[in-house]
């Protein structure tokens, strides 16, 4: 499906994902690349061990998500924007999701805007909650979204009208 | 007559490496580029490169371009000349440029071939109507130019070229309603297809156009479904309404000069076509002459800079330079090399490489 769509499978994403217990500890990368391709960056971005070192650059990414804060800094280094981080323990209902952004405009922190999933499609209306630039080298920025407790493994851009 | 000990024709990634690699090792280098500025195809990447740090990794290509443009210029062993054309090889070690308006002969010790590759196209009726464009042509509208190509483009090819200018169409503000791939699987890394269709870009594998309509202007294209043998399905054509079409369907090596100068050429598909037999250090079958990036076979930018540093290298050295550090330098890129093409996606460019091997050792 992946190779045929660009979407990969309900499978795909559930095997990349962190176990439910680490999910109700705070703040957690989830990095969604599938398929082996010579690149290393989210490696060499973390410098809390949250990635296991690459015997080989085309190694997929494997996580050790005990040691990640969700500090996000892989996410701005993932030259396929392919790493979110997922805070499942902000409210009740709602998680926070942050994604990287490289479109005009970038929202502000406050807006409103659409929330897609992975085949574009609008899910949820989201709040930004906030906006910071990936690094002053990298004009990716990374965005905050609120997001609806059930799509925050759902949800990974947005629209903004 | 004008003089270069080592010639390096194109300043691509390639180019540039190949450059910066010989003149580190001592080697005056003279590089000739036929754009107004340096940097090859890189001035149009906006997206973060891959591969690992020794490829500038996460960095965008344009930002390698600027990296590698200025140490070039601010070299003292690098003399840079833009706007220069390379016309044409003559025996004796001579090339001919035509550099405003005249034409300039220069005579090398060594000539590092760094001239990349040209983008194949498709013939279907009314394929010429204005509107419809080479990917790269789009890309240097956009991204060199700052000129809109169109409101409606859909995309024919869904290798990394098609999905990532598909992707900074959007970043333009451009509409982008189908990418469409004759092949049943996507070409570009899985990841670039992703942040597309997130975006809410369709991509249509084992479909095609079939033609073109508009009176003045490209209006709508017919798309068809193909079977496993790539021919069309009866019944299955649909219209879709679009300014510009743009195709993606891969490159050819840009070769004219090596043909000319009697390199020894080889035809491998998986390299993208006609290629010159090479060693593995990039030496072509006529002596002092080199070739690195995709005018030896097409591959990602990050294959092309390691191969500019090992032809850089190794004229250098069959010049005289770096004869201490030759070895480990070389043993140390073709372990980058090696890492590159090590994976499942390199598994095309190891096939073309093998097939070339095959056709005999290179002697010069």
């Amino acid at each position: 499906m992946l190779e045929k769509t660009g979407v990969p499978t309900p499978a795909q994403v559930e095997a990349v994902k962190p176990s439910p217990e680490r999910l109700t500890e705070g703040p957690v990368v989830i990095v969604e690349c599938f398929q082996e391709i010579p690149c290393d960056p989210c490696y060499t971005a973390c410098k809390r061990g949250g990635f296991l070192p690459f015997a080989d650059i085309n190694d997929l990414p494997r996580m050790d998500f005990a040691k990640c804060n969700g500090c996000g800094i892989c996410i701005g280094a993932c030259p396929g924007l392919a790493v979110f981080v997922v805070d499942e323990t902000y409210a009740e209902d709602k998680a926070l999701l942050m994604i990287p952004w490289e479109f005009l405009p970038v929202p502000e922190e406050g807006n409103m805007v659409k929330g897609l999933n992975r085949e574009g499609d609008v899910l949820a209306d989201v709040e930004v909650k906030k906006v910071r630039s990936a690094g002053s080298h990298n004009q990716t920025s990374i965005l905050t979204l609120i997001v609806p407790k059930k799509y925050a493994h759902d949800i990974r851009s947005i629209r903004v009208d | 007559m004008n003089k270069a000990e080592i010639l390096v024709i194109g300043s691509g990634p390639a180019g540039l490496k190949a450059s910066l690699s010989a003149a580190d090792q001592g080697a005056g280098v003279t590089l000739v580029e036929r754009d107004p500025f340096l940097g090859g195809q890189l001035v149009k990447q906006t997206h973060m490169f891959f591969g690992s740090k020794e490829q500038y990794a996460s960095e965008r290509g344009f930002k390698i371009a600027e990296k590698l443009t200025a140490a070039a210029e601010e070299h003292p062993g690098v003399r840079v000349l833009k706007g220069a054309a390379a016309l044409g090889y003559y025996d004796d070690n001579v090339v001919t440029l035509e550099l405003k308006g005249r034409v300039l002969p220069v005579s090398y010790d060594a000539m590092i071939m760094a001239t990349g590759a040209q983008e194949n196209t498709l013939m279907f009726p009314n394929c010429d109507l204005p509107g419809i464009y080479g990917a790269g042509a789009v890309q240097t509208l956009m991204n060199v130019y700052g000129v809109l190509p169109g409101k409606r483009v859909a995309m024919l090819g869904a290798g990394n070229i098609g999905v990532i200018v598909s992707y900074q169409l959007l970043q333009a503000g451009v509409e982008v309603p189908a990418i469409i791939e004759a092949a049943p699987e996507i070409g570009a890394y899985h990841v670039h297809a992703s942040k597309v269709r997130r975006m809410g870009v369709p991509i249509y594998t084992s479909q095609t156009v079939v033609s073109a309509h508009g009176s003045d202007a490209l209006e709508k294209i017919i798309m068809v479904e193909l079977d496993d043998s790539w021919q069309p399905v009866p019944d299955t054509e649909r219209e879709l309404d679009v300014d510009v079409l743009c195709i993606a369907v891969g490159l050819t090596p840009l070769t004219e000069i090596l043909f000319q100068a009697g390199c020894e050429i080889a035809y491998i598909p998986e390299l993208g076509g006609h290629v010159p037999r090479r060693s593995a250090v990039m030496e072509t079958s006529v002596a002092n002459i080199y070739i690195a990036g995709d005018v030896s076979g097409i591959e990602e930018a990050s294959a092309a800079m390691v191969e500019g540093t090992i032809a850089g290298l190794t004229a250098a050295f069959n010049l005289g330079y770096g004869r201490d550090s030759y070895e480990q330098k070389i043993a140390a890129a073709n372990l980058e090399l090696d890492a590159l093409r090590k994976g499942p996606t390199g598994e095309k460019i190891r096939t073309g490489l093998q097939n070339l091997k095959k056709t005999g050792e290179v002697r010069q």
